[in-house]
């Protein structure tokens, strides 16, 4: 390279922009590295919020017979909880992951369409902030202004006007709305990102799996979440037109409104667990010295999850009484859909096999992913079955089945991606010894809080309650997982002090901090706006490898 | 030497022989496949709840097959595939034409549409809230009918630049404005199947 012409910093550094343009800057942007990190921003934001949700139901739960939290409260915060992780944390760190990483790691320039890019952000943004709004405008039940409190499952007919006073359901229902066309078009810009930028050569068998993951999340998305906003568009003309959807006296099914919100509900599932099998492909490999371990049945696999799981929904909803044929039938699929997934498992474990792993914070993250995620799909399988099912339906078991799967496995992977591309997003390392401090916190915070809850729920505890009787062989388990959450709020004011510490004074990144193999760390750390000087051209899956090792590359053996 | 310079070194500043599909096509199939999936929902709502209401009127005693508006509406797919090919090959004065009579189509599939609708509210005291009947055939149709709206708007804005002389080179972008409407075509096909034929 003979001229310095693609970074030009000494034509930007004339001045230090007021924060006003800075701030109008983000406001307007429509670059993809701002967006993804503004998405990963908010979600960390509403994770702290629903995280002090969850604390303050742990307390009141702590002993028998608690007065900390009046039982209206108690619901509002059950229902915010749900709703602001899975729809304000889950849904926009996949996009915030998508929108970062796709188009570095594919060698495009920016998304495929930057401007509905922005639209998908605000659109979410302001759908969260929506739902907050309820607790100052939610007219609630004789007056009282609030949130909603049904439930994030908002059972119909319970939540028609007759049971549902007031507005605050419908709060509820217009912002899940605003986020489902945000998260929509987030997914179909994913979709015609990973399509049509690729880079030259960077064919779909040699795509990196974090993509190919992205991709097939995205198709879900695309195919899953109109159920959900045609409920939510039946449930408001219930409300307000005075439609019968939902209505029983008018003929109406009360069962109806479960089919299509778990026709959503539990791909959903897989939609907030993908993006983190997404990130742990990518760490995996890495940490251990090793290309992926049968690649194409992950690949496969991961196609295989995204098309059984949206055959699988109704096993939310044995308790209902439904047809012994179609109990049979989603006990079946339930447990078909533990197949692909169990792949995936010996995937990891192949790559890591005879691998020369080395422990940093990300890598620690995957592995107590591995082991956690292992024991959700356990639960998984007995709750598929159906008369285990009817004897534990309702309780904690099945809290502690799901608060597996989506803290010990999701939240450990995103985690893992945040110590992983946070030098790349910044250009500044993350501590690892405050990084070692934050996953052995967690992960004895974790497991104080959940294992617990496995027995309690086996004893007859039912889930969403906000008291309970002393005496009946639960109370010192719910206090110890009260107790885990003192360890699991330290664990993420480790990650906050972290952030912080290492934004005014970390080490520096280089571009490549990991030795890692796709085209992300083959660019500046950050990234500059426009991310490749010029197009990379790629001839293996490993195109960093290819580069650093000339004298042995992929492209011979693929 | 930084991993970066190698690619700059060596990566192809041409993207030669290498060609992917169109990110406009890509998003408008995805998009109306996510359409089609939130009128597939409509649609078992309608089927499920066939037969279930408590009170009347039924669909057999209140509703007439709508043979003229079927015919206006599709036959609006014949011209805006028309309107289309007269843009990609630059006939504006074509085009013009042919988009025009695809919006006096879909103004008439509307027409017939709020005739029926005042006729059923009118004549058969039939609205969303008298029974399971009412509330799924006003929220089905409906929903197909705001697509219809959404499209005539996009094609009033296209005639509108066409006549302004703007559209010209746009051939691309209207196809996918056409994928579209033939789109909502295909659902009235889906819609007056499971309405008008099995539902009465």
């Amino acid at each position: 390279m003979a001229t310095t012409t693609y970074f030009p910093e000494d034509a930007v550094k004339t001045e230090a922009p007021s924060l006003p343009s800075k701030l109008h800057e983000w406001i307007v942007t429509v670059d993809h590295k701002r967006l993804g990190i503004m998405y990963i921003a908010s979600a960390l934001f509403f994770f702290a919020v629903a995280g002090v949700m969850a604390a303050l139901m742990r307390i009141q739960l702590a002993y028998p017979n608690n007065t900390f939290l009046p039982p209206e409260v108690f619901n509002r915060l059950l229902t915010m909880h749900g709703t602001t992780m899975v729809f304000l944390v889950g849904m926009p760190f996949f996009a915030g992951l998508a929108n970062y990483l796709t188009p570095l790691m594919i060698g495009a320039r920016d998304m495929a369409f930057p401007r509905l890019n922005a639209f998908g952000y605000w659109m979410f943004l302001f759908g969260g902030i929506l739902l907050y709004f309820s607790y100052i405008a939610g007219e609630g039940l004789a007056g009282h202004g609030s949130a909603p409190d049904v439930g994030w499952f908002a059972y119909a007919p319970l939540t028609e006007r007759a049971f549902s006073r007031g507005t605050s359901t419908d709060y509820w229902i217009l912002s899940i709305i605003l986020t489902g066309i945000g998260t929509t078009a987030s997914a179909i810009n994913t979709i015609a990102t990973i399509i049509s930028m690729r880079c030259k050569g960077m064919t779909l068998a040699r795509m990196p799996l974090f993509v190919w993951l992205m991709l097939v999340v995205s198709s879900m998305v695309v195919f899953v979440m109109p159920p959900l906003t045609a409920g939510q568009i039946m449930l408001l003309l219930d409300r307000y037109l005075g439609a019968h959807f939902f209505d029983t006296q008018a003929g109406g099914s009360a069962v109806l409104w479960q089919h299509f919100f778990w026709l959503f509900g539990h791909p959903e599932v897989y939609i907030l667990m993908l993006p983190g099998f997404a990130c742990a492909s990518e760490i995996i490999p890495v940490f251990s010295r090793k290309p992926m371990f049968g690649r194409a049945a992950m690949i496969g696999a991961t196609i295989g999850i995204g098309m059984v799981s949206s055959s699988v929904w109704a096993h939310h909803m044995f308790s209902i009484g439904m047809s012994t044929s179609s109990n049979i039938f989603f006990a079946a699929s339930s447990m078909v859909v533990g197949l692909p997934t169990g792949v995936k498992i010996f995937n990891w474990l192949g790559t890591m096999y005879g691998g020369k792993i080395r422990f940093a914070t990300p890598m620690l993250f995957c592995i107590g992913f591995l082991f956690q995620f292992l024991i959700a799909g356990l639960t998984g399988v007995m709750l598929a079955v159906t008369p285990f099912d009817w004897q534990v339906t309702d309780s904690y078991f099945v809290v502690a089945h799901f608060h597996y799967v989506l803290l010990g496995g999701l939240l450990f992977t995103l985690f893992g991606a945040i110590y992983y591309w946070f030098p790349k997003a910044t250009g500044k390392m993350l501590s690892e010894t405050l990084g070692k401090w934050h996953f052995w916190l967690l992960v004895i915070g974790f497991h104080l809080t959940f294992d617990t809850q496995h027995f309690a729920g086996m004893l007859g505890m039912p889930r969403r309650i906000y008291t309970y009787a002393a005496g009946r062989g639960w109370d010192g388990m719910n206090l110890i997982s009260s107790i885990g959450v003192i360890f699991q709020a330290a664990a993420v004011a480790c990650l906050a002090w972290n952030i912080i510490r290492s934004l005014r004074n970390g080490a520096p990144a280089g571009d490549d901090p990991w030795d890692a193999w796709t085209l992300e760390w083959s660019t500046t750390s950050p990234p500059p706006e426009y991310n490749f000087a010029i197009q990379p051209e790629v001839r293996s899956s490993r195109p960093l490898w290819d580069l650093k090792h000339p004298e042995d590359p992929d492209w011979r053996y693929e | 030497m930084t991993p970066t310079a190698v690619l700059e070194r060596t990566g192809a500043t041409e993207q030669a022989g290498w060609t992917l599909p169109d990110r406009g096509r890509v998003a408008v199939l995805c998009l109306i496949v996510t359409e089609f999936t939130i009128f597939s929902i409509f649609v078992v709502a309608y089927i499920f709840y066939i037969g279930k209401s408590l009170s009347g009127p039924t669909p057999s005693q209140v509703l007439e097959l709508p043979i003229w508006a079927t015919i206006c509406l599709l036959s609006s797919s014949l011209t805006v595939g028309i309107a289309e090919r007269a843009l990609k090959a630059n006939r504006l004065p074509q085009f013009t034409l042919w988009t025009g009579a695809t919006i006096l189509l879909g103004l008439e599939f509307l027409r017939n549409t709020a005739v029926e609708w005042r006729h059923l509210i009118n004549d058969f005291n039939l609205t969303i809230t008298t029974n399971l009947f009412g509330t799924t055939f006003y929220s089905l149709v409906g929903l197909h009918a705001s697509h219809v709206v959404i499209g005539l708007t996009l094609l009033l804005l296209s005639l509108a630049l066409g006549l302004r002389g703007s559209m010209r080179g746009e051939g691309r972008r209207f196809e996918l404005l056409a994928w579209y409407w033939h789109f909502v075509d295909a659902v009235w096909v889906v819609v007056f199947t499971v309405v008008y034929v099995i539902g009465r």
